[in-house]
């Protein structure tokens, strides 16, 4: 009797437990979705007052009640390029100097030293690109930028050391950390066999990396490029700091910018009108379609990659 | 012969450029890391003193006070976010590695917090909002506290997920060959394989959530004064950060810069110390 008792009591705590475990499962998706119909629900008087049009107009204007997402969504989008095509071959270059050159002593510590980069939190970047890097640039490097390069509208505008370049090369920084540590995982998962025989037939390091090594993970790289991009998409805190919050789209790079996060930031709080607080809460939920589409792109060229090494 | 050692030569030039570029690029990475620590080292710590830690701030623009609510604050915060995040995160990964593996709902869970872990921390701000402050009347603590679980959620969930798996299957199977009920299985066995692993997970994913800024603007806000009530603003070391930083006053700037220092210091011994934690269990 008391072994059957003790049966159902086991089965009883097996069912609970399973149970409670499946429930915090599930709450993730719920949430996923939740988020959405939370910010589609508070944006439905934004969606509904411009439409469209608030996606392709550029005049922000909280006095009269006008709002176009263009120069946020510019600055979102530009600045974030920049940080990928700074952070890219800086980020492969880091992943081929752990797993092909350094000699087994400096692997670790260096390892550690860039993700060390990856933790430090964004504010601290913000912080210190505002008071130290603006500077440095607006003194040292955009007066020359301007006059050597001006001539390509691009390197031009005001050198103040805040402005679209600053705010993505900030981001660059802190996105190398993620990049060069996933590409450094795939990178460790070419068979060594493979590069071994392009050895065996003469090629040099390079030639290895080249025409071995990328071309087997190409699928993962690219993976780890847009995990990057997603990443550069949503951050806040560094962005804010130095990106100047203008709401003017320039094609000049040293301008003064705006982007969805740092709009957010720094107006969430003032926005006291229900349709300027409604316009808030759609750009919000543009930055988050647009970076989870961009991180499930990522998520999956990934995952089609790992799979391939097939071990936990 | 002469085009073939020209060619020869060429490769070899090759070569050395992109090995030093690749050089070049962590040593760009590390510089980095060593100027922003420099200065923040450089800066927040002659803000450091007893005032800092004990006081209040002092009104804009006077000089002296401290932060002592912003520190109180960050840490209430973290730790009720710590305690609403972390148990549901292990069930979660418990679920993923003990009973969901393979299927079709576990790899949906799996592929939803990747991309959670990865989704701006100012959205989930912009969400908590939306859902804790505007129905309730106010900025609070708990909602700040809300808005950081749920960034810590994903994180914590991967972790013990990955901790668990580590488990080797044989254990298991000795345990329940015992005739021990699954779930005694996961929490006596199991969990207390991945015990170590965990923690350094939880460690980590608290010390990154405490650093955060941006899902705080919104939900605990700010406060000038002491706050024990969790329904009532208050002030984080994170967003007096943002705050004092953006502000006219050389005073705030030295504050703040104490504030990046103290934050900056936590986040790396905590990393540093999971680091040497799974090092040495590694060896």
């Amino acid at each position: 009797m008391a072994v059957i008792d003790r049966h159902k009591a086991d089965k009883a705590g097996d069912a609970l437990f399973k149970g409670v475990s499946y429930f915090f499962a599930l709450l993730v998706i719920v949430l996923m979705a939740l988020i959405f119909v939370v910010l589609f629900k508070e944006s439905l008087l934004s969606i509904k007052a411009f439409g469209f049009k608030f996606i392709y107009t550029s005049v922000w204007d909280p006095v009269a009640g006008e709002f176009g997402a263009l120069p946020a969504i510019w600055g979102t989008v530009v600045s974030s390029i920049i940080a990928i095509v700074i952070a890219v071959p800086v980020s492969l270059g880091i992943a081929i100097f752990l797993t092909e050159m350094a000699p087994k002593g400096l692997k670790g510590p260096i390892g550690t030293a860039i993700e060390l980069l990856a933790s430090i939190p964004s504010i601290i970047y913000g912080m210190w690109g505002l008071f130290i890097f603006a500077p440095f640039l607006s003194e040292y490097v955009e007066p020359y930028m301007v006059e050597y390069l001006g001539f390509i509208p691009l390197f031009n505008g005001a050198p103040l050391g805040i402005g679209m370049l600053p705010a993505g090369f900030i981001l660059a920084i802190m996105i190398i950390p993620f990049i060069s540590s996933v590409s450094r995982d795939i990178f460790q998962m070419v068979p060594p066999i493979l590069k071994e025989s392009g050895y065996g037939v003469g090629a040099t390091k390079w030639e290895v990396i080249r025409k071995v090594v990328l071309p087997y993970t190409r699928s993962g790289i690219i993976g780890a490029v847009i995990l990057g991009l997603g990443r550069a998409l949503g951050e806040t805190m560094a962005v804010t700091f130095l990106i100047g919050n203008s709401h003017d789209i320039s094609i000049a790079l040293l301008d003064p910018a705006t982007s969805i996060s740092a709009t957010l930031a720094n107006e969430f709080t003032e926005a006291v009108e229900d349709l300027y607080l409604s316009s808030l809460v759609e750009l919000g939920l543009i930055l988050f379609v647009i970076t989870f589409i961009v991180l499930a792109l990522a998520k999956l060229l990934i995952g089609r990659f790992s799979y391939k090494g097939g071990n936990l | 012969m002469d085009s073939q050692s020209f060619h020869y030569m060429r490769r070899k030039f090759y070569n050395l450029l992109a090995l030093s570029v690749s050089v070049l690029s962590a040593g760009f990475g590390i510089f980095f890391l060593f100027w922003i620590l420099k200065d923040v080292i450089s800066y927040g710590l002659p803000a450091m003193n007893g005032a800092f830690f004990a006081e209040l701030p002092a009104p804009p623009g006077a000089e002296g006070g401290g932060l002592a609510n912003a520190i109180f604050g960050t840490v209430l915060i973290t730790v009720i976010a710590t305690v609403i995040g972390v148990p549901s995160g292990i069930l979660a990964g418990t679920y993923l590695s003990e009973y969901g593996r393979k299927s079709r709902i576990a790899s949906v869970v799996r592929f939803v917090s990747d991309i959670l872990v990865s989704a701006p921390s100012i959205v989930v701000g912009v969400f908590v909002y939306a859902l804790l402050v505007k129905p309730f009347g106010g900025f609070s603590a708990i909602a700040g506290a809300v808005a950081l679980s749920i960034i810590m959620l994903p994180v914590v969930i991967r972790t013990s997920e990955e901790m668990l798996k580590l488990v080797p299957d044989a254990t298991r199977e000795a345990a329940l060959a015992l005739g021990a009920p699954h779930w005694k299985v996961t929490v006596h066995v199991v969990y207390r394989g991945a015990l170590r692993g965990i923690t350094t997970g939880v460690m980590l994913a608290v010390a990154r959530v405490s650093g955060e800024t941006a899902p705080l603007l919104f939900t605990s806000f700010n406060n000038s004064f002491w706050n024990f009530d969790m329904s009532e603003p208050t002030a984080t070391l994170t967003v007096t950060i943002f705050n004092y930083a953006m502000g006219p006053y050389e005073d705030w700037h030295q504050k703040a810069w104490g504030g990046a220092f103290l934050i900056t210091a936590m986040v790396l011994c905590v990393t540093l110390l999971s680091r040497l934690i799974v090092r040495r269990r590694a060896a």
